[in-house]
């Protein structure tokens, strides 16, 4: 970003400098955001960061955190582009109400998604105690519990990014589409859907950003075993009250494998034509 | 510039998370009429009874509660919380806050595991080595909390071959699962068996009298009321204080 503005050094000069009502509080927000993880990677022991990365536990918690992480990518893509189509094409009653519940999630306090999500889907829920009933499946305690629980805090980011970018392209090249004769299915994966691209993707590394850190609607709701429900983030929860300093570096290598990740996704896909 | 807003977004979505779920202690060591007690999670409602004793006692004073692990708690007292008193669910989470106590530690009740199960019982549990078979979903402390410890040491005493469906952060987190019926079985304490009343059942642990966990208490250094400090851990350790962990169901330290 900093390339970007560097790259038009005469218009600044125009503009005169930078006022400091705006520069002061700018520098103060940085700083919020900025130090506390600059005193993270300080902070870790870097001595044990390949010790750690070798351990069962790690392997397993970062193997369940990308799992979990990828596969509600692919559950947004596949339920969320609809739903955010709905939303922004078709005008349905309750819309309104409807677009208001797919953003709820986004304020909830993430134990209370866990919460909401048992009382829906635990043993005895509303759902999961007909699904227990009837064919003796229970959810929680179950990598699928995860990823359910994942999704549920993931997918309004998607759907509020998707929606965005499928009202900003507008209904007209779907009108010009449909008066050529193509149907509505035709139009939206050969006309609206590449048109919606951009926030299709900014939506997909939202939703998979905000899986990577989730944390407290998955041990509310699917719980905490190495191997089956244990996440990064609920791995070093559990290793904050035993050893903070593993904990850090435990942070460090979800932070790492996060930033490595993101960067590259940026050069490929999110980079400015 | 507008492509790179969603992912300034999902850096803040990367870290955000895991700060969210830190302490929610915002508790202050306030004008001179306020102490902070941090208590292990099984402490809950003995500690809330001797709370409101306290401040019966001393008009004016106010007795600010924090229920956490005692491993959080102890090393929030470590980290310098601003809080008074700490009462720890094991001797060894005390040992780690040594630097942090005004006083040495002084042990207070004893507790002892048991097995609890959902009223009902939806698994027939009847004895311990049942939690053995197949299809039984049981749940216990994580092994870096005390209650962990105990749990996994009365396992393996007892060669319990299948492992928890989940390993929850607090005793009380256990306690939970078992009471919303999400659990078949949980380890809980004694005191908690006794508090969750008639929502569940109890079954003896075999050996549980080999593995019994002292509670110590101490106040710490960083008390700006040291004297009500010491009060309150005066007032634990009478009689008074003991016949309520004794209501309770915790043993004599």
């Amino acid at each position: 970003m900093t390339t970007r503005a560097d790259a038009r050094p005469a218009r600044a000069s125009t503009l005169g400098r930078p006022p400091l009502v705006l520069v002061v509080p700018g520098g103060i927000a940085a700083a919020l955001l900025v130090l506390p993880l600059v005193s993270l990677v300080l902070d870790t022991p870097w001595g044990g960061f390949l010790d750690q990365l070798r351990t069962q536990a790690v392997r397993d918690a970062l193997r369940i955190t990308a799992l979990a992480s990828a596969v509600t990518v692919v559950a947004c893509l596949l339920l969320g582009t609809p739903l955010a189509w709905l939303l922004a094409r078709v005008d349905f009653r309750g819309r309104a109400l409807l677009r208001a519940a797919v953003a709820v999630p986004l304020v909830l306090p993430p134990v209370v998604a866990g919460v909401a999500l048992v009382s829906a889907l635990g043993r005895n829920g509303l759902l999961g105690s007909v699904l227990r009933e009837t064919t003796g499946v229970t959810l929680p305690y179950t990598t699928t519990a995860v990823v359910i629980a994942h999704t549920f805090v993931s997918m309004p980011f998607y759907v509020l990014s998707v929606e965005g970018a499928l009202r900003a392209s507008g209904e007209r090249y779907d009108v010009v589409a449909a008066t050529l004769g193509a149907d509505r299915w035709t139009t939206f994966r050969r006309v609206t859907l590449p048109l919606a691209m951009p926030g299709v993707l900014a939506g997909s590394v939202l939703a998979w950003a905000r899986s990577l850190g989730e944390f407290g609607a998955t041990i509310t709701f699917a719980g905490n075993y190495p191997g089956t429900t244990q996440t990064m983030p609920s791995l070093i929860y559990q290793t904050l009250q035993a050893d903070p300093e593993v904990a850090r570096t435990l942070s460090m290598i979800l932070l790492v494998a996060s930033v490595a990740i993101l960067a590259a996704l940026r050069n490929r896909w999110l980079t400015a034509p | 510039m507008k492509k790179s807003l969603p992912v300034l977004l999902s850096v803040l979505g990367l870290v955000l998370p895991l700060s969210a779920c830190g302490s929610g202690d915002d508790s202050q060591a306030g004008s001179g009429k306020t102490i902070t007690v941090l208590a292990a999670a099984s402490l809950t409602e003995t500690f809330t009874d001797l709370a409101s004793q306290f401040e019966k006692d001393h008009p004016g004073v106010d007795v600010k509660l924090a229920f956490d692990s005692s491993a959080t708690l102890a090393q929030q007292a470590v980290d310098g919380a601003p809080a008074d008193v700490l009462a720890t669910a094991d001797t060894a989470t005390m040992d780690s806050a040594k630097s942090a106590q005004a006083q040495a530690a002084q042990d207070f009740a004893t507790n002892t595991m048991v097995l609890v199960t959902p009223k009902d019982n939806p698994a027939g549990i009847k004895t311990f080595a049942d939690i053995d078979r197949s299809g039984v979903a049981y749940v216990a402390c994580v092994d870096t909390a005390p209650c962990g410890k105990v749990a996994a040491a009365l396992m393996s005493d007892n060669k319990v071959t299948s492992r928890p469906a989940s390993l929850e952060v607090d005793v009380k987190s256990v306690l939970a699962k078992v009471t919303s019926d999400e659990a078949d079985a949980g380890f809980v304490y004694t005191t908690d068996a006794v508090a969750a009343g008639d929502q569940v059942d109890t079954v003896e642990i075999p050996h549980a009298a080999d593995e019994i966990t002292t509670y110590p208490i101490a106040p710490l250094t960083q008390s700006e009321n040291p004297d009500l400090a010491q009060q309150f851990v005066d007032l634990v350790l009478s009689d008074q204080g003991q016949q309520v962990l004794r209501d309770a169901g915790f043993g004599k330290p």
